[in-house]
């Protein structure tokens, strides 16, 4: 379903050309649970943003389903995360004066989604992430992992193909991160192709595939057994 | 995302910090009270002055003894002597200029009227019978000086109500002999009550014929003469009748002038005109204000929120969303501040005159409407460049801001 080759991403800073990335290439099929490991300033949160489609590599190609990505058009690109690719942060970048349930409605919003549709859409999937009885509380009034859980049931509201998890457990204590992982297993066990950024061992002992990034190149990609 | 969904969100954000919302509105609010109070002020002034003016009588020719030119400038004291308006000019006019209804002679000064022991200082006006037409006053008890009185230099007084209730009270003053200045002049009417116009007491006023004028202020010419015409296209062409009278009757010099209603109407309504924008625009100045605190705190907004705008950016929300967003967020606040301002505006211009009876007022629609649409305007200006700020916002440095 991805396939990116030969991407690229440099900064300019001033008169400095910094290379981030020279030379991915990856391809991921429908179905796949990877982790994306590498120390900091080795390029695996700009990769993440260029399959994300939240930025554009300098060089090179990226197909999303057969769908040639660096020529779209903002539009066309918000359209992509939009119905697409469900996000997840480590810092869950809930709107903070929102509802949890309203949160959750916010990607049907941009989607064109009638307002009665909505709840009808979000409730249930609330309900999945075990937030039945916490759909009025706003942001501030929730732990930490119940945040997440709400970022996830918004990533997962308008049925995306791909889950893009940057650190979903990295602002989370172990207990609440493994419920993170269980749910994001389990979602992966439906079909919903995942790719998890993260620092944590732990975490990608729990994938599928780890790749591992140094100084903006794959140095090892191995599926585990 | 479609316009409600975007308007909610807005007026959510507003709502999410009110005192700051509000103080922001203030600006614009201020603005437009001041707009509109001010130019309805300026428009009061127009309205009374024009109806005061039209009140003196319609179609009305001033003459007055000397030439002044309308751009007036330097004028030597010893330009040769000015023959004087005369009572015999007047008569020449009403016999000769036909397209006149009435050549009414004036004799103007004042003089101290005495009953008993009461006394007051007022305006003495020496006239004809046709005043009453011309001027659109008229007498109402009794009768007014005719024309017999003028022929025989009577010494009959009409009074005005002022002088009548300040001499005599509840009494009948018909009969009754006053002096005025110093003469016994007997009493033949009352006039009806005017009240005042541009300031002045229209009933602190009694009438003599002009005749007997002239004998008591010692002077054979005019104070002016008012001529009037039957309708206001008359007015033009009698002008040239006057001065062709009156030119053949002072040695072929004008040395008189002749003013009319209408170039004083407007002469006047040009001046208020410029008043009113003058107003106007220093309030305008205001209204601008308060647009650069619009732009001001959307800016500051756009910046609280730029981590909100990385996150809706990422969940699918294209530029134009967000500069919808931004846009009806500053356009309801300038517009809501609108609204209140006409509100505020326009009571404040209605309830004024109830406390401030030398400020009419008059509240113009255009006015409401050209504030309303200029602070929409402001908030349209003024909410461009933050909502583009927010719009054109990378993502991942938006989703980046702490």
């Amino acid at each position: 379903m991805i396939e990116l080759s030969k991407i690229t991403k440099i900064y300019r800073m001033g008169e400095m050309d910094i290379t981030v990335l020279s030379g991915i290439f990856l391809k991921v099929q429908s179905g796949e649970l990877i982790a994306i490991m590498g120390p900091s300033g080795s390029g695996k949160s700009t990769l993440m943003n260029i399959i994300g489609c939240l930025d554009r590599p300098t060089s090179g190609a990226y197909h999303f389903e057969d769908r040639e990505i660096s020529t779209l058009s903002d539009d066309e690109l918000a359209a992509v995360r939009n119905g697409k690719i469900g996000f997840v942060f480590q810092t869950f970048n809930l709107l903070p004066r929102f509802s949890a349930l309203k949160n959750v409605e916010v990607p049907l919003i941009y989607g064109g989604m009638p307002a009665r549709l909505r709840s009808e859409r979000a409730i249930p999937l609330l309900q999945k992430v075990g937030l039945a009885d916490r759909m009025t509380h706003k942001p501030t009034e929730l732990s930490g992992g119940q945040q997440q859980r709400v970022a996830i049931a918004r990533a997962l509201v308008n049925n995306p193909p791909l889950l893009l998890a940057d650190e979903p457990t990295g602002n989370l204590d172990s207990r609440s991160g493994s419920e993170i992982l269980d749910i994001l297993t389990g979602l992966n066990r439906q079909g919903v192709t995942i790719i998890i950024v993260t620092h944590d061992k732990d975490v990608a002992a729990r994938c599928k595939r780890v790749i591992n990034l140094k100084d903006g190149q794959i140095i090892n990609d191995q599926v585990m057994a | 995302m479609n316009f409600i969904e975007t308007f909610k969100v807005s007026i959510e954000a507003i709502l999410s910090n009110k005192v700051r919302s509000g103080l922001t509105m203030l600006g614009v609010i201020i603005g437009v009270m001041a707009v509109i109070l001010l130019v309805s002020i300026g428009e009061g002034a127009r309205v009374y002055i024009t109806k005061e003016l039209m009140g003196l009588g319609t179609n009305l020719l001033i003459i007055t003894p000397g030439k002044t030119t309308t751009r007036g400038g330097f004028h030597p004291p010893s330009a040769g002597t000015v023959r004087k308006l005369s009572y015999d000019d007047s008569l020449a006019l009403r016999r000769r200029a036909w397209l006149l209804t009435d050549a009414v002679p004036i004799v103007f000064g004042t003089g101290k009227i005495k009953y008993q022991n009461l006394g007051r200082d007022t305006i003495v006006i020496g006239t004809t019978p046709e005043f009453q037409r011309v001027r659109n006053l008229f007498v109402d008890i009794g009768s007014f000086v005719s024309q017999g009185d003028v022929d025989s230099k009577s010494k009959i007084v009409v009074l005005g109500t002022t002088v009548k209730e300040e001499l005599f009270g509840d009494q009948s003053s018909l009969g009754k002999v006053v002096m005025v200045s110093d003469a016994r002049y007997r009493v033949v009417g009352v006039m009806q009550k005017k009240g005042m116009s541009l300031g002045w007491d229209i009933d602190d006023v009694v009438f003599i014929p002009v005749t007997s004028g002239q004998e008591l202020f010692d002077t054979d010419g005019l104070f002016e003469i008012l001529a009037s015409t039957p309708r206001a296209e008359d007015v033009n062409p009698a002008i040239a009748q006057i001065k062709d009278i009156l030119i053949k009757r002072h040695a072929h010099k004008e040395d008189f002038t002749i003013q009319t209603q209408g170039a004083m109407l407007s002469t006047m309504s040009t001046i208020l005109n410029v008043l009113t924008a003058v107003l106007g625009g220093i309030a305008g100045i205001s209204l601008l204000v308060g647009g650069i605190g619009i732009m001001n705190i959307m800016l500051v907004s756009v910046r609280e929120r730029t981590r909100e705008i990385g996150i809706r950016k990422a969940l699918g929300a294209r530029n134009r969303d967000i500069m919808a967003q931004f846009m009806i967020e500053a356009t309801t606040l300038s517009g809501a501040g609108g609204i209140i301002g006409i509100i505020t505006g326009v009571g404040l211009a209605l309830i004024i005159p109830v406390f401030v009876d030398v400020l009419p007022t008059s509240v113009s629609l255009w006015s409401i409407l050209m504030a309303f649409s200029f602070s929409a305007a402001v908030g349209v200006f003024f909410g461009v460049y933050p909502a583009r700020k927010a719009a054109h916002q990378d993502p991942i440095q938006a989703l980046r801001y702490e």
